[in-house]
């Protein structure tokens, strides 16, 4: 049994507090996952040290089989993990095509080039034109990043993971905040990422997970709570329990 | 706005981000101006005195400026220290030349800028460490903390820099054994004007290339830069060496037309100075240092000739009400003004 992703007994404490609690994790190739938990569960913690924001307390991280507990943040990502952001990480000044056009160029190992022209290199500007095609945005592909409205913003944040040619994409909560009227967009997006692509689905949304997740992880107070099919989780009490259990706080 | 092809996905991006790079009629008028001004004020108009000297020193603050906008307006790095560089710059020609004696190797300027680069460069690679962590506040004490050591070294050690008196008597030999520094600073107006301009390309291919992109990339986002996969400390040790380094070159021309280092070119006030230039000029376009040199320079002897004492209340005041009210210094002001006449142009 192969797995793209493997978290053995990971531990992450803040202080006193602890965020991830002993979680032991595996994804197979080309895995539809969606990671799920109520608010305060570690779910973005978790996630950070899986792409090493954060160094965790204890425990293994394998990526393809591969210890990288220890890796840089840069590291990760050549090798192969990508991720997008909650709160949106773009570069405000730049415009979508520059954006994408440095990701691929650093994938290319071509972004150390100082004395060439942007735009030498035609083939790396066609795959980010293709790029910001597939995802919808190619028509504000020379306005500036921080002029465009939020969904398109979301659909870059999407853009410049991919664009890293990632084996693992990490989505967290892809279409927060996102309008309903462009909601459909960036779910029709990751609904057609490849299936080379082993997709985490870091999310709130129910309807959203259960649309594209095949399995599901559920975290609680920073420990695997349950795991299974999708099916299995949207019928098991517990789950419901700990998210009926969170409403009952909400409303009280 | 764009006109695409339908055969190519990418239709003309390329060719726009190509042209992003190209020279614009505007920074051709700006260097034939330079070049102009050598025969306004080179002594060849009868009742215009000559003023190379100052023009050569505009150079090289405009050039220490530019620098510090390669670290600061490109890659958002903030620094108070980019006059360290300078002075050592300085101080690594002013030492030579007058080692030499006024003869080659020693005294020959070129070589003399060469190693002022190298030296400056390598002591920007070794405090480029110290810059790579820490908010802006942290690389503010760290880099003027760099700075201050450095002037105090080079106070103390008198043997060799000639201590709080400086360095005099400091002669070059004759550029590429040909061209001879005279009186009137018409080689050294030619001669810095050549450097500037050799740096200046130099820093305006980094900028337009992927490198010069990855730049901009950290400054705005370093968080996401590293998630894909941007070696945001390599970039930044390698654009802080560059920067050190043209300083370095900045301060070797002044030593080298002025015959002297003194403490006053290592003095925690020219990388105020500097980087106030930068500020009024319009940091991330290359030309604000260079204009921002300029504008401070005679607003200095202009100011400074109706009221001696009170210059640097205007000076300020002018800073404060640019920062305040325009994005990008007076290059910000004139690309507003250029906006609004084209939008202005383009309505029926």
């Amino acid at each position: 049994m192969s797995f793209v992703l493997e978290t053995q007994g990971l531990c992450k404490s803040f202080g006193g507090i602890i965020a991830t609690d002993n979680v032991s994790f595996q994804l197979p190739a080309g895995a539809r996952h969606a990671l799920i938990g109520p608010n305060g569960a570690g779910k973005t913690t978790f996630v950070n040290q899986l792409t090493g924001v954060l160094t965790p307390t204890s425990g293994k991280i394998l990526f393809e089989g591969a210890d990288i507990t220890s890796w840089s943040v840069r590291r990760r990502a050549t090798a192969g993990i990508a991720r997008t952001f909650q709160i949106n990480q773009l570069f405000a000044d730049l415009s979508p095509l520059e954006s994408v056009v440095l990701a691929i160029s650093e994938r290319e190992n071509a972004a150390s080039e100082w004395f060439k022209p942007l735009g030498s290199r035609a083939d790396i500007v066609d795959e980010a034109c293709t790029l910001l095609d597939t995802l919808g945005i190619g028509d504000v592909r020379e306005a500036r990043v921080g002029s465009l409205p939020y969904g398109k913003q979301r659909l870059l944040e999407i853009a410049l993971a991919l664009a890293a040619k990632p084996k693992l994409l990490l989505l967290d909560e892809p279409a927060a905040g996102v309008p309903e009227s462009e909601r459909e967009q960036i779910l029709d997006v990751v609904a057609r990422l490849p299936e080379s692509v082993a997709l985490v689905l870091i999310e709130h949304d129910m309807h959203l997970v259960f649309r594209f997740a095949k399995t599901i992880s559920v975290l609680v107070n920073g420990a695997l709570f349950c795991e299974g099919t999708a099916e299995e989780i949207a019928r098991d009490p517990r789950v419901r329990q700990v998210y009926l259990g969170e409403e009952d706080v909400g409303h009280g | 706005m764009s006109m695409t092809n339908p055969l190519k996905p990418s239709g003309d991006a390329g060719a726009l981000m190509l042209a992003g790079a190209r020279w614009r009629w505007y920074e051709v008028l700006f260097w034939l101006a330079a070049i102009g001004l050598f025969f306004v004020f080179g002594d060849f108009i009868p009742g215009i005195p000559t003023r190379l000297m100052l023009l050569s020193e505009i150079i090289s603050l405009g050039l220490l400026a530019l620098s510090i906008d390669l670290v600061l307006g490109y890659a958002g790095v903030v620094t108070l220290g980019q006059g360290a560089f300078f002075g050592l710059g300085s101080y690594v020609a002013g030492i030579m030349a007058k080692a030499g004696m006024g003869a080659f190797p020693l005294s020959d300027p070129l070589i003399g800028l060469v190693a002022a680069a190298a030296v400056s460069g390598f002591a920007g690679f070794i405090t480029s460490f110290l810059v790579l962590r820490g908010s802006d506040l942290t690389r503010l004490m760290v880099t003027l903390g760099v700075a201050l050591i450095l002037a105090e070294l080079a106070n103390q050690m008198r043997w060799l820099t000639g201590g709080a008196d400086g360095l005099q008597g400091v002669s070059s030999s004759a550029i590429l054994g040909i061209w001879e520094f005279d009186l009137w600073g018409h080689t050294a107006y030619l001669y810095s004007l050549t450097v500037l301009f050799i740096c200046f390309w130099i820093s305006r291919r980094i900028v337009h290339s992927p490198f010069g992109l990855s730049l901009k990339a950290i400054k705005g986002n370093a968080l996401r830069a590293r998630a894909i996969g941007v070696p945001v400390n390599a970039r930044l040790i390698a654009i802080y060496t560059i920067a050190a380094a043209i300083a370095g070159v900045a301060g070797a021309l002044l030593a080298q037309t002025t015959q002297s280092a003194s403490p006053d070119m290592i003095a925690f006030h020219r990388s105020a100075d500097a980087l106030l230039i930068l500020v009024f000029g319009g940091a991330g376009y290359l030309y604000g240092g260079l204009i921002g040199a300029g504008l401070f320079r005679v607003m200095q002897d202009v100011i400074g000739a109706i009221t001696l004492q009170y210059w640097q209340f205007w000076l300020g005041l002018v800073l404060v009400l640019l920062v305040l009210f325009v994005r990008g210094g007076v290059i910000g002001l004139l690309e507003g003004w250029r906006d609004r006449m084209t939008r202005k142009g383009d309505a029926p």
